[in-house]
């Protein structure tokens, strides 16, 4: 049986393989990669962020277990940072997740952020490529919380929950920067802490606000108050995704083909900037450039960043 | 360009005690030494320990254990691995043993035991030599 087969039949050992290349970023990947996007655009995908310590992790869990109360398979990607001074790393969401560790319906494969070339986002999509080819029907992405590229990641989900908690003023702040703008659910973990309604009603009015300026003002973000660690709010939590997801798939609003060409776009500029990259840099050394030499050239004040570059371009794209 | 392969490791508590500073310590320099660390917590089940080590593709399972368990654990983990067809994954030990059962654990496969005084830099360049992290698929 080929590779191609096995992952496709939800072989876990050939699949966790193609995750950890992909994440290596091994050229062998493509061709399977290419193999298996037939295969892909069935699962249903959820991205979660959030500062750190809001929950996700937890939520993930609770919200594997409603899925599968429903026969649904789960695919889990959940990310953790990458140390900046070493290169290594603590993955460590698993812990919140060891009840379902038995369940073959259930597939959970951490990542952590590494920093590399090709960037969070694009091993993040192949990944949730191959949950999807191998069946995963609902795939659960996690991220770190903090930075433009979990945003993009979420971005990519079919419907994106943002979490927080109570009491976090100024996320409610960060909130506001930016981010507002993706979250098709808001969810206020924990919950019992005091300030609960106070968050609601705040996010509320940011969801108003906001509402005035998107273009999409037919979905009206949904706010569910959660407190995962005991299971309280799951369900509500559960309706609200399904209610969005059947507004996604409501053919008249036309949102489902708009977030499908948006992460269609996005993985296509992501793999694009990243080869073109790869082929730049790859004939640079060729030639005997060392980006170590141009950088030395630029910090020695011999030249600076943006001729250096529109010389190699104009060199390598003739 | 292809990056340089990391080692993944999963840190696994088997058994029933609930003591994990060993392992989280162990974990941590692993971190530092630029390693990817899997870490699941305490009261694991050697099935528990086995599929997460599928799921995550790791190079090396690391089992911490204060208990006593592991004339159990650490065979069964061992067994488990090779009916999965993982034999390839290296298994090591670390905590308290009686000293008669070392040559039993390394001889249903566990690579190495590491007892209270190993040196942290001695267990890290013990991975480095040992244990290379696994080719990539072919297509």
């Amino acid at each position: 049986m080929s590779i191609i087969d096995q992952i496709i039949a939800g072989d876990v050992r050939a699949t966790a393989r193609l995750l950890r290349d992909i994440d290596d970023q091994v050229p062998s990947i493509y061709p399977l990669l290419k193999e298996l996007y037939p295969h892909t655009g069935k699962a249903y995908v959820i991205g979660l962020t959030g500062s750190p310590g809001v929950g996700k992790s937890t939520l993930v869990d609770q919200l594997a277990t409603r899925f599968r109360q429903e026969g649904l398979t789960v695919g889990i990607l959940a990310v953790d940072p990458t140390s900046p001074f070493s290169g290594g790393a603590i993955l460590g969401d698993r812990i919140r997740m060891q009840r379902h560790f038995l369940d073959p319906g259930v597939f959970i494969r951490s990542l952590a952020t590494r920093g590399h070339f090709g960037g969070l986002t694009r091993s993040t999509n192949d990944m949730i490529n191959v949950m999807d080819a191998m069946g995963k029907d609902i795939i659960l992405v996690e991220t770190v919380g903090v930075g433009q590229d979990e945003v993009e990641v979420a971005n990519s989900a079919h419907t994106t929950l943002l979490v927080t908690i109570p009491g976090m003023g100024d996320e409610v702040q960060a909130i506001k920067a930016g981010i507002m703008e993706i979250g098709s659910i808001f969810v206020v973990n924990k919950a019992d802490r005091e300030g609960s309604r106070k968050t609601v009603r705040e996010l509320r009015n940011l969801i108003e606000l906001g509402l005035r300026r998107k273009e999409d003002t037919t979905w009206e973000p949904l706010i569910v108050q959660t407190e995962a660690l005991k299971g309280v709010g799951i369900e509500d939590l559960y309706q609200a995704i399904m209610k969005h997801r059947a507004y996604l798939f409501d053919n008249e609003n036309g949102q489902l083909d708009s977030i499908l060409m948006k992460r269609a776009r996005s993985q296509l500029i992501e793999i694009l900037r990243d080869e073109a990259l790869k082929a730049i840099l790859g004939r640079m050394e060729a030639q005997g450039m060392s980006l170590e030499d141009l950088s030395r050239r630029i910090r020695n004040k011999e030249s600076d960043p943006y001729t250096i570059v529109h010389e190699v371009l104009e060199r390598e794209l003739k | 360009m292809s990056e340089e392969r990391k080692l993944r490791i999963l840190i696994a508590k088997p058994g029933l005690d609930g003591h994990d500073r060993g392992a989280r310590v162990i974990a941590r320099a692993f971190r530092d030494a630029g390693f990817e660390v899997v870490y699941t917590g305490c009261h694991q089940t050697p099935e528990q320990i086995v599929h997460t080590a599928l799921q995550e593709d790791v190079d090396i399972i690391g089992l911490s254990i204060l208990s006593g368990a592991h004339t159990y654990s650490f065979p069964r983990v061992m067994e488990l691995l090779k009916e999965n067809k993982a034999e390839d994954i290296t298994v090591i030990g670390g905590g308290i043993f009686p000293l008669e059962d070392i040559p039993k654990l390394k001889a249903v496969g566990i690579k190495e035991i590491f007892e209270p005084g190993a040196k942290l830099e001695e267990i890290i360049n013990w991975v480095r030599t040992s244990v290379k992290p696994r080719q990539a698929l072919q297509a």
